[in-house]
């Protein structure tokens, strides 16, 4: 059964539509893997049961004829959606014990076209972070294997799901992505993963970090399976204010694998100092097979992008900061007595809360307080606006942009730890899109000396997600990423 | 009129601004599609939204914001098209989200004015700085358990408007005219009942005082004042308390001060200091509000005539007294039973009449003019008797008391108690002599001077006719007779 779990999406649906195999035989050997992969923590809570019995209906569906485009598939949904019924815990201990009423419209959105789901998948807690080691429930480990045989992270904050499904242990997985939360694991672990334009996928349900930055997307293995999932997951929402009402194209049908005359633009300022060589290297192995393939390559600018990462850090904990002001022990979650209202709330927060959430939530307060709003909060507002300017710019000379997707291999556990500056780093070539809105996607494009994978990154004009696919699955052609990772091998062997 | 306030060292010049919260009359509230109905069971009307669970998200009401830009309107004020919501941050246990979704420096309605009337019959322009939109919190209730709180949210997330004023009021008389009319044009325009005892209205009052001509002094804001008579009540116990702390040689402080019913007296909440710094900043779930100018124009077409307008017409129009008019338009539901009584009959008397008697006796036994027992048309009805000369106004009373009591039309009861006024000459004339022939004393009294015997002879013919005889025959038969 071993072969079910290396299949892709898109074949997994041709095989059931076949009848080669039933949704309920691809779900346990999904369920399997996972026993196999438990090593990986990957999950916060594992749901075998529900998943066979979704499986099962799914079978029947498909016997009946009412098979959905997703039907019988598979997923993980990142521990930041809330599920009904099923625990939801932001990899805090806030939440440990929540179990919500509702189901967040995304995963609702895939379960209508027929998902199957197999656990929810542990983050860095309220998604903050870069490396999945600030969850309540432990380090995630990347199913990556450095030659010194040292474990990975697999990136952050949605390592769980991009840990399992390198992991072949799920076909796909839901993330949300802030400043990088799905392009940085996706490349950390070998795999592909999209944050489409802000607002194409509602936040409805999803327990929020910073509601201007947050965006759900997908993880998959190819390009052509994350154009699959998110044809399901998209769409508007009344729900969310913020959700765009815009029709969701047929993501695949963008796959023709012609970028003839395709404009490129390769941003200059990323090319940072320090830069590590073999990220450079990549970087101008994927320019070199766009002009290949018949594109063409652009050199542009985006000025601001230095000030990125320091906006994003006043920004994003601003609105943490107040969007986290929920958790106070009073309605739901964790409650820790004290003597007074002001106790119970100190010491909720004190015990609920992780020192990385802390640090973020001490952050956002102090821009925001009087006396500093001007100078932290207004600012940064105005440089982001600079930011999102550089993009349209840039957008009227290429059609999409190619980057690296971060400034190095997954690297240990452990390190960058006790340096949040260093940690914040990962971010710096993705969180530029996340300020912008502008969709961006990581695919695998090689692996550095140490055999560990490194992705490319695609960065598209609003709404224009079908572009960034066509060009990644180019790379993707290009790269023909086969690589497994070591710790799968040693299966193998 | 003067408004100074005599202190030891001299008149100080009182000087207020009124912060108002009136809850927007609408079925759902302001980001959930949850109920706003006052009175249900605790936390029976609390959506998702409303308890801040995880995950969820505000959509803002869009019959609430035509609401606030009715209110708008009906303040003569500018509207804001474009206005933004931000979170007012803080921690409470009946605000669930940790911060109220408000709008901060850029509300949904800008300046404006209203005119308030003050009792010697003069008005007095009050200006308004600015009304916005925001969420109104749970409720704290702390009397069920003798060490714990209880929270009941099914006001949180209720639609609030704060209506703020300029420091244009001065004294307690206009700062409770400000309260009356902001509450009579919101009710005028249907968007808050008004209701203070339900908390559907709610104020808190800056007052400071200074010498008159001097820069103004430090203000405390008063909280928790709740009626028109709590305002006043508040403003000269703080009015008195400034004065006597500055005359004695003390500082007004910046601070909040909670207003005790019980005690009828202000005490100390919070100084500037221990103010909370609430992090005010754009709520990122939700986009500005844009409105359109069609939306604006839509809205104005559903105003009503407000107060105001309705006071001066019935000045020019119907020559009443502004007194009257005020009296007259304090409710719309009155005004509108007076213009029915007032439709096609002298406006004057028909005013008199809803004032003085029905209004009269509708106070006295604590009923409203829409549950009166006697409708609009009746009293037309009655007037109408008066006017073509079939009872006296004297009768008239009496057949409205009746009325009042029986629900019955005036000309039914007129017929039944054959209440008829006699116009017939020749019979009045044979009680006139008969009068006359009885009282020859008085008749040479008369003749020898005293004018003041007329009305004499007059009460002895009514009395005769049980009141039924026209008085104006009365008196020129008399005059006749008596020459």
């Amino acid at each position: 059964m071993t072969e079910l779990t290396h299949l892709t999406i898109a074949d997994a649906l041709k095989g059931l539509e076949k009848k080669d195999f039933t949704a309920t035989e691809l779900t346990k050997a999904h369920v399997d893997a996972m026993a196999a992969a438990k090593s990986l923590n990957a999950f916060v809570t594992e749901t075998p049961e529900l998943a066979m019995r979704q499986a099962a209906e799914s079978d029947k569906r498909r016997a009946a004829g009412k098979a959905g485009p997703l039907d019988g598939i598979p997923l993980a949904i990142k521990d930041l959606f809330c599920t009904k019924g099923v625990r939801t815990t932001a990899s805090s201990h806030m939440l440990e014990n929540f179990v919500p009423t509702y189901e967040s419209t995304v995963s609702a959105n895939l379960f209508r076209d027929g998902a199957v789901m197999l656990g929810k998948t542990s983050l860095d807690e309220f998604a903050m972070g870069s490396s999945n080691t600030t969850s309540y429930f432990g380090n995630v480990i990347n199913p990556w294997k450095s030659g010194n045989g040292k474990d990975l992270v697999p990136g952050g904050s949605s390592g769980g799901s991009a840990a399992i499904v390198a992991a072949r242990a799920a076909m796909g997985a839901t993330g949300t992505d802030t400043g990088g939360s799905i392009r940085q694991p996706a490349a950390f672990c070998g795999i592909a993963g999209i944050k489409p334009t802000y607002g194409r996928c509602s936040r409805w349900g999803v327990i929020a970090f910073a509601s201007s930055l947050d965006q759900a997307g997908v993880f998959a293995r190819t390009t052509r399976d994350c154009a699959i999932l998110l044809k399901s997951a998209a769409g508007f929402d009344p729900k969310d204010s913020t959700s765009a009402n815009k029709p969701v194209p047929d993501y695949e049908a963008a796959l023709t694998g012609n970028i003839k005359g395709l404009k490129v633009g390769i941003p200059k300022e990323y090319n940072v100092e320090g830069m590590p060589e073999e990220i450079a290297r990549i970087w101008q192995q994927g320019t070199e097979w766009l002009k290949d393939s018949g594109a063409q390559i652009v050199d542009v600018s985006l000025p601001h992008t230095k000030y990125a990462l320091a906006t994003y850090y006043i920004i994003a904990p601003a609105e943490a900061s107040s969007n986290l002001a929920r958790y106070d022990g009073v309605r739901y979650g964790l409650r820790e007595p004290g003597n007074d209202l002001r106790e119970v709330y100190e010491n909720t927060r004190a015990k609920g809360f992780g020192d990385e959430v802390k640090r973020r939530i001490m952050i956002g307060t102090y821009v925001l307080s009087a006396g500093y709003y001007d100078a932290y909060y207004i600012k940064a507002q105005k440089v982001r606006r600079l930011i999102a300017e550089d993009f349209t710019k840039a957008f009227q000379q290429c059609e999409v942009l190619l980057t690296p997707t971060a400034p190095s291999a997954a690297f240990a556990i452990g390190e960058n730890q006790d340096d949040p500056i260093k940690m914040y780093l990962n971010d710096v070539f993705t969180v530029p899109a996340s300020m912008a809105g502008v969709p961006g996607m990581s695919v695998p494009a090689g692996l550095n000396a140490d055999g560990l994978p490194l992705g490319l990154q695609i960065i598209g004009r609003p709404w224009e997600e079908e572009t960034v696919f066509r060009v990644s699955d180019v790379i993707e052609q290009k790269a023909a990423f086969t690589a497994l990772p070591q710790t799968l091998r040693k299966k193998a062997a | 009129m003067s408004t100074l306030v005599q202190g030891e060292t001299g008149q100080w010049e009182v000087v207020i601004g009124m912060e108002v919260h009136a809850q927007v009359i609408e079925e759902s509230k302001l980001f959930s599609g949850a109920s706003t109905k006052f009175g249900a069971e605790p936390n029976t009307q609390v959506s998702l939204v409303d308890a801040a669970m995880p995950g969820m998200l505000p959509v803002l009401n869009e019959r609430a914001v035509e609401q606030a830009v009715k209110t708008g309107l009906g303040l003569n004020s500018q509207i804001n098209k474009h206005s933004v919501f931000a979170r007012k941050n803080y921690f409470y246990p009946d605000l669930p989200q940790g911060y109220q979704i408000s709008q901060y420096d850029q509300p949904i309605v800008g300046k404006g004015k209203i005119e308030i009337d003050l009792k010697d019959g003069q008005t007095k322009e009050i200006g308004i700085t600015r009304l916005h939109l925001e969420q109104d919190a749970g409720k704290s209730v702390h009397d069920q358990h003798p060490s714990k709180s209880y929270v009941d949210l099914n006001r949180s997330g209720c639609a609030l408007m704060e209506i703020v004023s300029e420091p244009d009021i001065r004294g307690a008389e206009e700062a409770t005219a400000y309260l009356s009319k902001l509450r009579m044009i919101l009710r005028y325009l249907g968007t808050c009942d008004g209701n203070m005892e339900e908390g559907s209205m709610r104020a808190d009052v800056n007052v400071s005082v200074r010498k008159p001509g001097d820069n103004l002094g430090t203000r405390a804001e008063i909280k928790n004042v709740n009626s028109v008579k709590a305002v006043q009540m508040a403003v000269e116990y703080e009015v008195a308390r400034q004065i006597a702390l500055i005359e004695g040689g003390g500082k007004v402080v910046q601070e909040t001060r909670l207003w005790d019913p019980d005690k009828g007296e202000t005490r100390s909440m919070r100084s500037k200091e221990e103010a909370h710094d609430y992090r005010y900043f754009p709520d990122p779930d939700l986009l500005p509000l844009e409105l359109s100018e069609e939306l604006i124009e839509k809205v104005r077409k559903t105003l009503p005539e407000l107060p105001d307008q309705k006071k001066h017409r019935f000045v020019e129009k119907f020559g009443l007294s502004g007194y009257d008019a005020n009296v007259l338009i304090a409710e719309k539901e009155r005004a509108d039973y007076f213009e029915d009584v007032a439709k096609g009959r002298d406006a004057k008397q028909a005013a008199n009449w809803v004032i003085n008697e029905l209004l009269g006796i509708l106070n006295k036994n604590g009923i409203e003019i829409t549950d009166s027992p006697v409708k609009a048309a009746q009293l037309g009805g009655l007037i109408d008797l008066i006017t073509d000369n079939t009872i006296s106004g004297k009768i008239a009373k009496d057949v409205f008391a009746e009325m009042y009591k029986t629900g019955k039309d005036a000309a039914a009861i007129v017929e039944e108690k054959g209440l008829k006024q006699v116009t017939d000459t020749g019979a009045i004339e044979k009680i006139v002599d008969a009068v006359i022939a009885a009282n020859p004393d008085n008749v040479a009294a008369y003749k020898s001077g005293k004018d003041k015997l007329f009305g004499f002879f007059v009460g002895q013919v009514m009395k005769e006719t049980q009141g039924k005889a026209n008085p104006a025959v009365v008196n020129e038969l008399l005059k006749k007779k008596l020459s």
